[in-house]
């Protein structure tokens, strides 16, 4: 059986980082998940973290906008730094976090309202606008930016859970969008949509890396090729490997993550 | 076929068999259940239908100044009204009506004919015309007496009407001037004495100013209470401890609750006997635990995606449950409600011992007067003696039925329209 490495290989850590997480140690009760992980998230990029099934991807993601404090027996130990500033500081507040920090789930979960008000709900909450035309104008930007736009622009009032799968995993990335955030994190956006759903959303987040820096846990080894620049293998609560993405998938360091992108398990 | 597909098919006529048999087993048992339901109905109606009809006699009365003792000249008010011997006149009609009868039983069993509380009503009718003073005679449909109500609903010998009074009856009935009417009277008036004149508006009153109360306390203290206990309290051995306190005061019998409000409210705090406040706040602490347990099913059925959706855009604590939570929740809060307000409609126990069990004539006003209950009001009918007041009871339980499955299918109706698809 092949060791840990002591140390993540690779280039886990960055000079200009917008996220820098350094030694963080995750417990669930006495279940340790997540061992001394250290992973920085570039301004504009897209980072991708890959590995088997409950590794701790989701757990480390959900760490950097401290969903994880809903959890009471979850606790979250080491250094978390969103442009210098420690996430989990007592004066931090988790709601301003949020703002700052986008999430999109797994499923789709829009709220049971109208496209409209699912979009407005963030800017509504934090006062982001002060007339309703500034309203109507951030919920345009975002639906654009989400690619939804031309589908829904004479239809803004029809329930958001009435769109299909894709459409309504765009409509919750429009919405977070809408908060102005600086970092997006993706929990396996797109694990349940189909094919051609999954194409465009992986081309928003293509389009989406100008404006955000995304972090996305993906289960798809080719998807993680095909949006990232970097890309961290996860295996067993430990960041095994750290990379350029391309380098990792054409010539990995470690024979764990060989074995992992080869197929041989996970 | 196989060995096994062999024995399959053998044991597949037994099965089919023992399924029939069971199918058979529930439509006879529906079946009896509903013929049961049937005759339960069926009695009642038949029962109440002569509590919506009453009986009217019809009689010529004068209108002129001088025959009703008004002055000529001065204008007429209420109090002038009542000084006028309406009884007189109308036993004069009767006497008209019948001049062959000389005797004074005779003519005491003529007059008995007519309701006592006829001349209220006349007074009030003509109160109501002044116009008419003045006039030439007037043709008045006069309520006739609870006796004659029934000797003409019933058509039987009635022990109460006399042989000469049954032959009065014919007479006035040949001659047109008997009719059976919708007794609005049932809705309108008050309790009284003479089944006749009573009516279910008192009690109505009554109950709708006690479920007020009780709505008003229920709904928001129920309410903040399962949000509390779901969204916010943590989970510990005291949270624990009062979730089983609810439940259980959810089995207490009713009358319970009756003994501490005598105890705590009227004793302890002096507040009015038999007042719909009172008998509210009782009905509130009885249908508390169950507007609880209802609302928290209610929240809990909220799907946690939706509020992880609403943390991970920056709502707070209290955002997460006031923009998304409680408006979610409130079709099945709302269904426990109107569940619980009918529940409480049909309370009796628990108001008899605070004492809104008494006779009561006047309509309540608001919550300080005294007041009684539908419920309550069939306990005291169903006591009295006169015939009419037997079919006044189930008429009232007919109500008190209409009602409660009005509530019912408002509550089905809210749950249906408000059914989410996530």
């Amino acid at each position: 059986m092949t060791e840990y490495p002591e140390q993540t290989i690779g280039e886990p850590l960055l000079d200009t980082p917008k996220f820098a997480t350094r030694h963080v140690n995750v417990f669930y009760g006495d279940k340790q998940a997540i061992f001394d992980a250290s992973l920085d998230i570039g301004n504009n990029e897209v980072v991708a973290l890959i590995g088997p099934s409950g590794c701790g991807k989701s757990t480390w993601l959900r760490c950097l906008n401290r969903m994880n404090d809903g959890i009471e027996i979850c606790r979250v130990e080491g250094d978390l730094r969103l442009d210098g500033e420690d996430i989990y500081d007592r004066r931090m507040d988790p709601v301003l976090l949020r703002a700052r920090v986008g999430m999109v789930f797994q499923k789709p979960n829009p709220f049971p309202k109208s496209i409209y008000d699912n979009v407005a709900y963030g800017p509504k909450l934090h006062g982001l606008a002060r007339n309703r035309a500034e309203l109507d104008e951030i919920v345009e930007t975002s639906l654009r930016r989400a690619g939804l736009w031309n589908e829904v622009r004479d239809r803004l009032d029809a329930p958001g859970t009435g769109l299909s799968g894709g459409q309504q995993q765009r409509l919750c990335i429009a919405r977070s969008i809408a908060v102005g955030p600086e970092v997006i994190l993706m929990d396996e956006p797109a694990s349940a949509l189909d094919p051609i759903a999954t194409a465009i959303i992986e081309e928003l987040i293509d389009e989406l890396r100008v404006n955000y820096s995304i972090a996305i846990v993906t289960h798809s080894m080719q998807q993680a090729a095909r949006v990232s620049q970097r890309t961290a293998y996860f295996h067993m609560g430990r960041i095994v490997e750290v990379g350029d993405t391309r380098q990792i998938f054409t010539n990995p360091r470690h024979p764990l993550t060989e074995n992992y992108i080869t197929g041989k398990f996970g | 076929m196989n060995k096994q597909s062999e024995i399959v098919r053998q044991s597949l006529k037994r099965r089919y068999r023992k399924e029939r048999r069971f199918r058979v087993l529930g439509l006879t048992a529906v079946s009896v259940g509903f013929l049961f339901l049937g005759f339960l109905l069926g009695d009642i109606v038949n029962k109440a239908l002569p509590a919506f009809s009453s009986t009217e006699i019809r009689l010529s009365l004068p209108m002129d100044r001088g025959r009703l003792g008004l002055p000529d000249d001065s204008g007429i008010d209420a109090q002038m009204l009542s000084q006028v011997d309406w009884q007189g006149l109308i036993r004069k009609s009767l006497r008209q009506q019948f001049p062959e009868l000389r005797k004074r039983k005779q003519k005491k069993q003529l007059y008995k004919l007519v309701s006592s509380g006829a001349e209220f009503e006349l007074r009030d009718r003509v109160a109501a015309h002044p116009e008419w003073i003045g006039g030439p005679a007037r043709e008045f449909w006069l309520k006739a007496d609870d006796d004659v109500d029934t000797w003409y609903k019933l058509e039987t010998r009635v022990s109460r009407i006399s042989p000469l009074q049954s032959e009065i009856l014919e007479t006035l009935e040949r001659d047109g001037r008997l009719r059976s009417v919708f007794n609005i009277g049932l809705f309108t008036h008050g309790d009284s004495r003479e089944p006749e004149m009573a009516g279910i508006r008192g009690a109505l009153a009554g109950s709708f100013w006690t479920l007020l109360v009780t709505l008003l306390l229920t709904l928001p203290i129920g309410i903040a209470a399962a949000l509390y206990l779901e969204e916010f309290a943590p989970r510990n051995r005291f949270t624990d401890f009062i979730e089983v306190n609810i439940n259980n005061l959810a089995a207490v019998p009713s009358i319970v609750f009756g003994l501490l409000g005598l105890a705590v409210f009227i004793n302890f705090f002096g507040l009015p006997r038999s007042a719909p406040l009172v008998g509210g706040l009782v009905l509130a602490l009885m249908t508390l635990p169950t507007i609880i347990i209802s609302a928290r099913a209610a929240i809990k059925s909220v799907p946690p995606s939706i509020k992880e959706a609403a943390y991970g855009l920056g709502a707070s604590r209290m955002q997460v449950v006031f923009h998304h939570v409680l408006p979610l929740s409130m079709p099945g809060i709302l269904t426990g409600a109107i569940i619980g307000m009918a529940q409480a409609l049909g309370e009796t126990a628990p108001l008899l011992m605070i004492g809104m069990v008494a006779f009561i004539v006047d309509i309540p006003q608001g919550i300080f007067d005294s007041a009684t209950v539908l419920p309550v009001q069939i306990y005291l009918w169903s006591d009295s003696p006169e015939r009419a007041f037997t079919a006044l009871t189930s008429a009232t339980i007919l109500v008190l039925l209409g009602f409660l499955a009005i509530m019912n299918a408002l509550a089905i109706f809210l749950r249906k329209h408000f059914e989410r698809r996530w």
